[in-house]
């Protein structure tokens, strides 16, 4: 079966971006079945020629999944007409990944602390709180359906 | 990826997490769970000595389940973490939630 994944994969010139960078983008349909797949390609393609340490690539498996997750489950509903959008800037000392859906957006601020005991026992609500404790700065859109995380390769 | 059941010592039901514990086949884990609650299982242990990631989606499961089983009057423990996956246990505070140990041996004694 063809992957209805959409992956694309090339090198900015200077003036697009701060210096030199590859751009990897990838759009897939909102499926939660495609989330590990979107993963593992989007994972391998900003660490290649990379010497990855294995927290690196933890960290960037876990924050992938988790956006996508939400893009895919609260922003898109799971509605599978509708799309999201991945696109990583790869430069040397950074990843820098987006994940953009096309719901209606939400406000981070108003996410409940998954770390409350009120919290601790409620299914969910931890996925953005994961993101924010494992990546190096988190931004949002004005319109609340675009997460940007950056992630220092140290 | 998927899941597999056998019955350990102590008359344990242990399900062993084979990949991934994600948001894809979390209903699935659920489902195994009742099913062992509904033939009168009480002691449940879920092993992840062969599990690479479990997403908040998979520890969300495991919270649902967990209460579950307490509402049954029965009990859960947890085994086999590798060190990426014990770290987001400690992040998100479920370490406390749940009674893990490092072995299923060490689990299956310890019910």
């Amino acid at each position: 079966m063809t992957s209805p994944l959409r992956l694309c994969v090339r090198r900015t010139s200077a003036s697009e971006t701060r210096g030199s960078a590859t751009l990897v983008t990838l759009r897939l349909p909102s499926d939660v079945n495609c989330i590990e797949e979107a993963v593992e390609l989007v994972t391998r393609h900003c660490l290649a020629g990379h010497d990855a340490t294995k927290t690196i690539r933890f960290r960037l498996r876990v924050v992938l999944s988790e956006a996508l997750s939400n893009a895919i489950m609260r922003g898109n509903g799971e509605d599978h007409t509708k799309w999201v959008e991945v696109r990583a800037e790869l430069v040397p000392e950074a990843i820098r990944v987006s994940v953009t859906d096309e719901g209606p957006g939400f406000n981070p601020g108003a996410v409940p602390e998954p770390l409350k005991p009120e919290q601790l026992d409620e299914a969910g609500g931890r996925g953005l709180y994961l993101i924010r404790k494992l990546v190096d700065a988190v931004q949002f859109n004005e319109q609340g359906n675009s997460i940007c995380m950056i992630l220092r390769r140290r | 990826m998927g899941f597999s059941q056998t019955k350990g010592s102590n008359a344990v039901v242990v399900v062993q997490v084979e990949g991934q514990l994600v948001v894809g086949n979390r209903h699935e884990l659920k489902e195994l769970v009742q099913a062992a609650l509904d033939k009168g299982e009480r002691r449940l242990l879920v092993d992840f000595s062969r599990t690479g990631y479990i997403d908040s989606s998979g520890l969300g499961a495991l919270v649902s389940i967990s209460k579950r089983i307490r509402e049954m009057g029965g009990e859960l423990r947890l085994s086999g973490l590798n060190d990426d996956l014990r770290s987001l246990f400690e992040l998100t505070k479920l370490d406390t939630l749940f009674a893990i140990t490092e072995t299923p041996e060490q689990a299956l004694t310890s019910f």
